[in-house]
C-alpha cells in the first residue's frame, strides 16, 4: 500500500513538473509573417497598363526546435494568379542559428505545375544575414537551387531599409517549365519599411528581375520578358 | 506610466486626515489610488464603495489569511485583471517575529492552481510552495495551510511559484522582527518593494519573445550609430569593434528581454507617475528595506543626495558600508539606512537595467514637498568582457553549421585551446590575456586539481559539457571573470563618471562569523546557458523538463560555481538552503539566496546541505524560469530517488 502511494504521489508530482516546466519551457507557438503583399508598378511605361500584385508568406507551428513551416509566394497579373507556390516543410533545428527543412514544393502556373522535394537551410548567417536556400529535386530529373539573403539597415528603431538578393539556378534545362541549365534568375528588392508596431509596416520600395542565359532564351521564345525593374508599395505584418 | 494622477491625492489626504497609521497611509494609497480608476468597469464591485479596503495591509501576529483572488486595476489608464493576494498589487506586508511558529492559510479564488513561496525562508521544504516539488499546489477553491516556524529575521517576500502568476500581482513583502535586539539602529522603517505590470498578459509576453527575441528592445543600433562610430573611430576601428557581434549574430544593445515598451515600474505598487511617498523627520534613521519582486526587471537604485548604508542583503545582516547606487537583481532584497539631515525631499530612484524606464518614490519631511526626479543613465552596452571572453569569435557560435555537435571537446578543451586563443588574440588585438593560466588550465584537466580554499571560490578550470553544444546554446564563455567585484554592465564607470559609489558583491560581509567552517568536499561547476534568438534558456544546455536533479548529500558542504555563458544578467535563486557567497573572506561569508550573475562571468557559493528534501534551483527572471530550473534534492544516501 505505501508502495502504491508513493507510485501515486510519484506520478502526481511528474504530473505537476510537467505543467511547472515543461509546456512552459516549450509551448506549442504559432506564428504568421507576411513579408510582402504588394503592389507593384512596373518603371518601364510599355507594360505601364499591367496590374500586378504579389505575396510572399510564411507560416510556422511547432516547439523550439521542431516545427513545421508552410511557405508560399506568388503573383497575380491583371487579377490573374500567374506563377504560385507553396512548400510544406518540416523544419528542424540543427545549429543555434541554423534550421534544416525538408517537404514538398509545388508551382502552380497557368499551364504546367510541377512538383518538388525541397532540402533547405534557413537561418541567420553571420552579420545577420537572413538566409534561406534550398536544394530542389523535381521529376525528370531537374535540380533548382535558390538562395534568398536578406538584410535589415535600421534607420531608426521603426525605419528600416530591406535589402534582398534572390538567386535560382537549375541543373538543366526544361522547356516546358521554360528552365534553363545554369544561373536561370536574379532578384533585387529594396524595400524600406515603418514599423507602425512591431507588428505591422506598411514599405515602399523597388524590385527587379532579370532572367539570364538559357532560361532567358527560353522566356524570350515565349514572347516573355527578361527583365522588369517595379516599384513597389505593400504591408509586411506579423501575428 | 499614464496613470491618472488625481485620483491618488485625494485619497492620501482623506487617509492623512483620518487617524490612519502613517504606514498604511503610505502603502495603502497607492493601490488604492490605482483601483479607483477603474470605476467605470463592471468588475469594479464593492470599489466605489470602500477604496480603502484594497489598500495594501500590513499583518502581524502568528496566523495570516491570504486570499489569491481576481482583482480589477488601473495602473496605465487602462482596466486589467490582476492576480492579487487579498486584493492590492503588492499583496499586504506580513510582520512575523522570529522564534514564531506561524501558520498562513492560503486560499486559492482562481481558476487555475496557485502557490506562494517564502522567498528566502529557512523552512521544511513541503512548506516551500513549489508545486511539483514541495506540494501539489493549490487546486482553484481550495486551501493550503502553511505552518513553520521562524528561524531568522530580515527583509523577505513572497510569491507565487504557478505559472506566470506573480507577473500579474501574486506577490508581497516579508518583514521580521529579530528575537534578540537588532544589530540595526533606526527610527522607523519602510518596505521599498519594485515591480513590473504589463497590460499584456504574461503568455502573450513569452510567445512574442519566443517568436522575435528583440520584440521589447527598442534600443537597437542604427545607421545613425555606424555613421557616428565611423566619423569617431574610422572604418577599421568602427568594424573591427562590430565584427565579433556581427560574426556572432548578437547585440551589444541586448539588456533586457522585456522593458518599459510594456512595462510600468512600480514602488510599492505606485507608479512612476504616483510615485510612493515616505515621510520621515529631520535627523531619524530610516531603514529602507529595498525587495525587487519585479517578473524581469533588474534596477539600479539610488537616492540623490543621500549615501545609504547597506546592512542587510537578502535579509541577513552584513557588516554596514556605505555606497551611492546599487543594482538589485530580481528577487533580491537589501536594507539600507538613510539620514536625512534637513527637512528636503529626496526622490528614490529606481530605473531598469536598460534604462528603457524608472519607478521613483519620495521621502519626504513635508508631504507637500516633491524631489525632482533625476534623469535615466545612458544605456549600457556591452562589450567583449561580457561574453566571456579574452577574444572574438572561435568557439562562439556556430560558424560551421551544426558540425560543432560533432566535436571532440574534451580536445578542443586541452590541446586545441591555445591555438585558437592565440588567432583570435591576434584578430582582435585584446589585451591582458594570460596565456599561461590557458596552459596551465589545459594541463590540470589531466590532474584535477585541489578545490580552492573555503570563502576565496574556484580554483577550476571552465568546461564546457557536452551537452552544451547544440541549437539550444549559442554563446560558450571561455576566459569567463569573477563577477565579484564586477557592479555590473552600465554601473562599471559610474565612480568616475558621476562620483557614485556602487555596491559589488565583494563588499558584503557577514555582521557573524562564519558557521559552518568546513572545506567543500567538492564543487559543482553549472553553466547558464541559452539561445536568445529561439529564446530558449536552460542549465549547462539541457532545460529542466530534460534534467536529473542535482543530487546532495544531507550535511555536506558543497561549492557551487555558477559560469553565465549567456549576455544576460541572471539572478539565481536556490530554495530551502543559504547561498553563501565566497567574497575572499572566509571568516565572513555573507549568506544570500539570490545571486546575480553577470553576463560572460563566473560566481562561487558555498552551500551547506543542511535541509531535506526537494528544492527548487533557478533563474528567477520569470521568463527564463521554465528552462533555467533545476531540481536539488538533498538525501541521506547523496540524493538517489
Amino acid at each position: 500500500m505505501t508502495k502504491h502511494r508513493f507510485t501515486a504521489s510519484i506520478l502526481c508530482m511528474a504530473a505537476n513538473n510537467i505543467s511547472l516546466a515543461h509546456e512552459a519551457a516549450d509551448p506549442l507557438i504559432s506564428m504568421v509573417s507576411i513579408n510582402q503583399l504588394e503592389q507593384r508598378l512596373n518603371h518601364d511605361a510599355q507594360s505601364n497598363d499591367r496590374d500586378i500584385s504579389n505575396w510572399n508568406a510564411e507560416v510556422w507551428l511547432g516547439k523550439n526546435l521542431d516545427k513545421l513551416w508552410l511557405k508560399t509566394e506568388g503573383e497575380f497579373v491583371d487579377g490573374q494568379r500567374e506563377e504560385s507556390e507553396l512548400q510544406v516543410l518540416y523544419s528542424r533545428a540543427i545549429a543555434p542559428y541554423w534550421d534544416l527543412q525538408t517537404g514538398w514544393r509545388g508551382d502552380f502556373n497557368p499551364e504546367q505545375n510541377q512538383h518538388w522535394f525541397a532540402v533547405g537551410l534557413q537561418g541567420l548567417a553571420p552579420y545577420f544575414f537572413e538566409i534561406d536556400s534550398a536544394l530542389f529535386f523535381g521529376k525528370g530529373g531537374q535540380t533548382a537551387l535558390r538562395i534568398d539573403a536578406e538584410y535589415e539597415l535600421m534607420f531608426t528603431q521603426k525605419l528600416i531599409l530591406s535589402p534582398e538578393l534572390e538567386t535560382t539556378l537549375y541543373s538543366r534545362n526544361a522547356p516546358k517549365y521554360e528552365q534553363g541549365s545554369g544561373l536561370a534568375k536574379i532578384d533585387a528588392g529594396l524595400r524600406l519599411r515603418y514599423e507602425i508596431r512591431r507588428e505591422f509596416a506598411p514599405y515602399i520600395g523597388i524590385n527587379w528581375s532579370k532572367k539570364y542565359g538559357n532560361t532567358a532564351d527560353l522566356s524570350r521564345a515565349d514572347g516573355g520578358d527578361i527583365e522588369a525593374l517595379q516599384w513597389v508599395a505593400g504591408i509586411r505584418a506579423w501575428f | 506610466m499614464k496613470h491618472t494622477t488625481h485620483i491618488s491625492s485625494p485619497t492620501l489626504s482623506t487617509l492623512a486626515t483620518t487617524s490612519v497609521s502613517r504606514r498604511r497611509f503610505v502603502t495603502g494609497a497607492a493601490s488604492a489610488g490605482a483601483l479607483i480608476g477603474l470605476s467605470g468597469s463592471p468588475l469594479s464591485w464593492g470599489i466605489e464603495k470602500a477604496p480603502t479596503a484594497v489598500e495594501q495591509q500590513t499583518l502581524s501576529g502568528k496566523h495570516f489569511d491570504l486570499d489569491i483572488g481576481y482583482q480589477p486595476v488601473n495602473f496605465t489608464g487602462k482596466s486589467r485583471i490582476a492576480t492579487a493576494v487579498n486584493g492590492s498589487v503588492p499583496g499586504p506586508i506580513l510582520r512575523w517575529r522570529e522564534g514564531d511558529d506561524i501558520t498562513l492559510r492560503v486560499r486559492n479564488h482562481l481558476a487555475h492552481d496557485s502557490s506562494i513561496h517564502w522567498h528566502g525562508m529557512i523552512l521544511p521544504a513541503e512548506m516551500d510552495g513549489v508545486p511539483g516539488m514541495s506540494f501539489a499546489g493549490i487546486k482553484p477553491g481550495e486551501y493550503f495551510d502553511y505552518a513553520f516556524n521562524v528561524q531568522q529575521s530580515g527583509t523577505y517576500w513572497y510569491h507565487s511559484h504557478s505559472g506566470f502568476q506573480e507577473q500579474t500581482g501574486v506577490y508581497g513583502a516579508i518583514v521580521i522582527e529579530p528575537k534578540g535586539p537588532d544589530p540595526v539602529a533606526y527610527d522607523r522603517d519602510y518596505v521599498v518593494q519594485l515591480s513590473d505590470w504589463s497590460d499584456e498578459a504574461p503568455e502573450a509576453i513569452y510567445a512574442k519573445l519566443k517568436k522575435r527575441g528583440d520584440y521589447y528592445n527598442f534600443n537597437e543600433r542604427t545607421a545613425g550609430d555606424l555613421w557616428r562610430d565611423i566619423k569617431e573611430k574610422g572604418l577599421s576601428q568602427t568594424w573591427s569593434d562590430r565584427s565579433m557581434w556581427n560574426q556572432m549574430r548578437m547585440s551589444e544593445r541586448d539588456i533586457a528581454d522585456v522593458t518599459a515598451y510594456t512595462y510600468t515600474y512600480l514602488m510599492n505598487g505606485a507608479t512612476p507617475d504616483q510615485g510612493w511617498t515616505g515621510l520621515f523627520k529631520r535627523g531619524e534613521k530610516i531603514r529602507l528595506r529595498f525587495i525587487n519582486s519585479a517578473a524581469m526587471t533588474i534596477f539600479d537604485v539610488r537616492i540623490p543626495g543621500l549615501k545609504m548604508t547597506v546592512v542587510a542583503a537578502d535579509g541577513q545582516n552584513v557588516e554596514p558600508f556605505t555606497i551611492d547606487e546599487f543594482r538589485i537583481g530580481v528577487a533580491e532584497t537589501y536594507d539600507v539606512i538613510v539620514e536625512p539631515s534637513d527637512d528636503s525631499a529626496y526622490c528614490v530612484f529606481a530605473q531598469s537595467i536598460d534604462r528603457s524606464g524608472f519607478t521613483r518614490g519620495t521621502l519626504s519631511a513635508n508631504p507637500a514637498l516633491s524631489a525632482a526626479i533625476p534623469n535615466m543613465d545612458p544605456a549600457p552596452v556591452l562589450s567583449h568582457r561580457d561574453m566571456g571572453m579574452a577574444m572574438a569569435g572561435m568557439s562562439h557560435g556556430d560558424q560551421n553549421m551544426g558540425s560543432m555537435a560533432g566535436m571532440d571537446h574534451s580536445q578542443h578543451a586541452m590541446g586545441s585551446m591555445k591555438e585558437m586563443d592565440h588567432s583570435g588574440h591576434d584578430r582582435s588585438n585584446m589585451k591582458g590575456m594570460d596565456h599561461s593560466q590557458h596552459g596551465m588550465a589545459a594541463m590540470s584537466m589531466a590532474m584535477p586539481a585541489p578545490l580552492g580554499k573555503a570563502g576565496f571560490g574556484s580554483n577550476n578550470e571552465i568546461t564546457h559539457v557536452k551537452t552544451e553544444f547544440g541549437p539550444q546554446v549559442d554563446a560558450r564563455a571561455d576566459s569567463p571573470q569573477s563577477g565579484l567585484d564586477d557592479p555590473g554592465i552600465g554601473l562599471r564607470n559610474h565612480q568616475q563618471l558621476y562620483g557614485r559609489k556602487v555596491l559589488r558583491y565583494s563588499q558584503l560581509r557577514n555582521l557573524h562569523p562564519t558557521e559552518d567552517r568546513r572545506e567543500p568536499s567538492r564543487e559543482i561547476q553549472l553553466h547558464l546557458t541559452g539561445n536568445m534568438h529561439r529564446y530558449m534558456w536552460s542549465v549547462n544546455g539541457i532545460p529542466f523538463a530534460d534534467a536529473e536533479p542535482l543530487a546532495l548529500s544531507f550535511g555536506e558542504r558543497v561549492r557551487i560555481t555558477l559560469v553565465n555563458d549567456s549576455m544576460m544578467t541572471h539572478p539565481i535563486h536556490l530554495h530551502g538552503v543559504w547561498s553563501e557567497l565566497e567574497t575572499g573572506d572566509p571568516e565572513y561569508i555573507p549568506r544570500k539566496h539570490t545571486i546575480m550573475v553577470q553576463p560572460g562571468s563566473k560566481i562561487s557559493y558555498l552551500v551547506t546541505a543542511d535541509a531535506m528534501g526537494r528544492w527548487a534551483y533557478h533563474c528567477h527572471l520569470l521568463y527564463h524560469m521554465p528552462g533555467m530550473m533545476r531540481e536539488v534534492r538533498i538525501s541521506h544516501d547523496g540524493g538517489a530517488a
